[in-house]
């Protein structure tokens, strides 16, 4: 299943959105390689989450193409994309608070559950061994961030803090085994010492699954320098800049649309 | 402990409400009520009793099932109030249908009376001019309630939150106005329904058990009761299982639900269908306990008393609809002078709940998908 590694697991071409006169993204060519971290980076309202919303499908592109382990994902649903193995988390937090950090986690992995009528109905012995597989999973996955939270799984998820709440997003975007995890400023609302202690705890997780791919969406340039391989840039929805940390920190494009001239 | 006590004064206060004839009696009752109340949650013991009610379930549903027994014997001869026990459990029934689709997965269905009618109707039909076994026509009678109801979910499915309500709130108004000038249904005189038989068994007889002589609508309450049973088992079922999350990540958050691989339409078409169709049958038996069925008992307004008993009971418990169904339906038939004003009262009911307690007389709970304590992993 792992693709040559020069060919890219992910490939956007030309690809470009518009809502009415604006253009959100513009003709953008992006390419996300095996295993590797790429960062998104860029001002707001420069197209980094449209990028996302269109890879996975919540948006239907105007034109270009979307490319995913060499098969055509454009214009796919995002049940569909989710199939294919892209999952992600939002900028804002999307958890159902009404409802259990089990519960929560346990739908990310819809892909691995069955959800026929008869089975969920009628046949509650295998319903019951499937459950018990899925809550061990769970309580493991949520232990590897964190012991403590590992412990809350039928507690609701409105009683947790920020960066539980940022845990248990990113478990459930990442308990399905997805090829490529698309993140959206996992760092927001959260302080410098718990960001660190996130990403180095995604960071251990992805040693333990089948090496996937990153995509990060982030304003903190720790974060982005500590964590990412390459980085692309983008400003008005086009690619303006693309390589490691260190040649996009002194590339004067960046620096006048982005990080500011000192 | 605390369980028994809790369960044995529920079932004096449902024998002393059902028995009551006069007004005096019925206030003097909400005036224990309120005692017994305050005291509980004085000493703490509400409290407990909702811990020790979530750990043994199991004994809760058995308790109540002997409590309705319990009560059908001890009015074995009388009819009124065995018909109003049943009435509260057909209704219960259609309002664990409905409490799929509202507090599952959101659908807010106004035309739950008209599902409701659709099953009696159908019954209706079928047992004066087939000879069909009538187990096959409740069957029946429900099947046709989720069919029509699939007319309504292309806009249900298309509208999101409210204006899926006024879909509904269409078909309600409609269907009352169709069943008032349709000739072959008996217009605005409605329809009768012969007792329910099967096996051999007339409901509709009065039996001798024991020496004892039962009033015939025992028979339906024992009947409404594995109804009612069944319905429950299959709602609990639809919440404990992948479905039930499913269609509560629907109802939360369409978005976040889709990028997780779940079908908004399929979750909705589910809800809706099975819903209806547990309306259908609820409605079906209750036709065939009244043997009477005219227009006026499923207009909009029936539909509005349906989604209160919902949000009186607390929505997404499917526990919650017997207390609140008992409450709605009971009440207004023991006080006199409320008959005129009972939607008056509905109305009041409504607010005072939104006001004071907006999750119900037994809100919902963190899901447990199997909760006899020998399985539960949190052991």
């Amino acid at each position: 299943m792992i693709p040559v590694s020069d060919e890219p697991l992910l490939r956007a071409e030309k690809l470009t959105m518009r809502f009415g006169g604006l253009v959100a993204l513009d003709a953008l060519d992006i390419e996300v390689r095996p295993r590797e971290i790429l960062g998104l980076l860029g001002p707001n309202g420069s197209g980094k989450t449209t990028f996302f919303n269109v890879v996975t499908g919540l948006y239907a592109a105007s034109s270009g193409t979307i490319t995913f382990e060499g098969r055509n994902i454009s214009g796919l649903s995002p049940q569909a994309v989710y199939q294919a193995g892209i999952t992600r988390t939002f900028q804002r937090s999307r958890l159902s608070l009404s409802l259990s950090v089990f519960d929560n986690v346990a739908v990310g992995n819809s892909r691995m559950l069955d959800h026929g009528i008869i089975h969920n109905l009628f046949c509650r012995k295998a319903l019951l061994a499937e459950y018990e597989r899925t809550v061990e999973q769970v309580r493991t996955l949520l232990a590897t961030f964190n012991a403590a939270l590992a412990g809350k799984l039928f507690h609701s998820a409105a009683g947790l803090s920020m960066i539980d709440r940022r845990r248990v997003e990113i478990c459930r975007a990442l308990i399905s085994e997805p090829r490529l995890l698309l993140l959206d400023e996992p760092s927001a609302g959260m302080t410098h010492d718990e960001t660190a202690e996130l990403m180095d705890d995604i960071m251990h997780v992805r040693e333990k699954l089948a090496p996937f791919s990153v995509v990060i969406i982030e304003h903190e340039m720790n974060v982005i320098q500590r964590t990412t391989e390459r980085c692309v840039v983008l400003n008005y929805g086009k690619k303006i800049a693309e390589g490691s940390y260190a040649e996009i920190t002194v590339n004067a494009d960046v620096r006048a649309a982005y990080l500011g001239q000192e | 402990m605390p369980l028994g006590v809790a369960m044995l004064v529920l079932l004096a206060l449902s024998w002393a409400l059902l028995g009551a004839e006069t007004q005096t009696e019925v206030f003097g009752l909400f005036g224990v009520t309120a005692v017994i109340a305050v005291i509980a949650s004085r000493l703490k013991f509400t409290e407990s009793l909702g811990r020790v009610a979530v750990e043994h379930e199991r004994a809760v549903s058995i308790a109540c099932v002997v409590g309705i027994l319990i009560l059908m014997a001890l009015f074995h001869e009388d009819h009124f109030p065995l018909l109003l026990l049943g009435s509260v459990l057909l209704y219960a029934t259609a309002c664990l249908g409905l409490n799929i689709q509202f507090g599952y997965v959101g659908i807010v269905n106004f035309a739950g009376a008209s599902f409701f009618g659709i099953g009696a109707y159908t019954t209706a039909v079928l047992a004066s001019h087939t000879a069909m076994p009538h187990l096959l026509i409740l069957a029946a009678g429900g099947v046709m309630a989720a069919l029509v109801g699939c007319v309504l979910l292309l806009p249900v499915l298309r509208t999101r939150g409210h204006y899926g309500a006024l879909v509904t709130i269409a078909f309600a108004t409609l269907f009352r106005s169709f069943l008032e000038v349709n000739d072959t249904l008996g217009g605005p005189q409605g329809l009768k329904i012969p007792s329910l038989q099967f096996f051999g068994w007339d409901l509709g007889e009065g039996l001798i058990f024991g020496g004892v002589e039962f009033s015939f609508y025992a028979n339906y309450v024992f009947f409404a009761l594995l109804l009612c049973m069944a319905a429950y088992v299959c709602v609990r079922r639809v919440e404990r299982s992948w479905l039930g999350v499913a269609m509560d990540m629907v109802r939360t958050d369409e978005i976040a639900a889709s990028v997780f691989g779940i079908s908004i339409a399929r979750q909705k078409i589910i809800a809706f269908v099975l819903g209806n169709l547990l309306v259908g049958i609820a409605g079906a038996a209750y036709g065939m306990m009244t043997n009477y069925i005219a227009p006026n008992n499923f207009t909009f307004a029936d539909s509005l008393i349906l989604v209160s008993m919902l949000l009186l009971g607390g929505i997404g418990n499917p526990l919650g609809v017997f207390p609140a169904a008992a409450l709605i339906l009971i009440l207004p038939e023991k006080l006199q002078f409320i008959q005129e004003y009972r939607f008056l009262l509905y109305g009041t009911v409504i607010i005072f709940i939104l006001l004071f307690r907006a999750q119900g007389l037994l809100p919902r709970g963190i899901r447990r998908f199997f909760p006899c304590a020998e399985n539960d992993p949190r052991q």
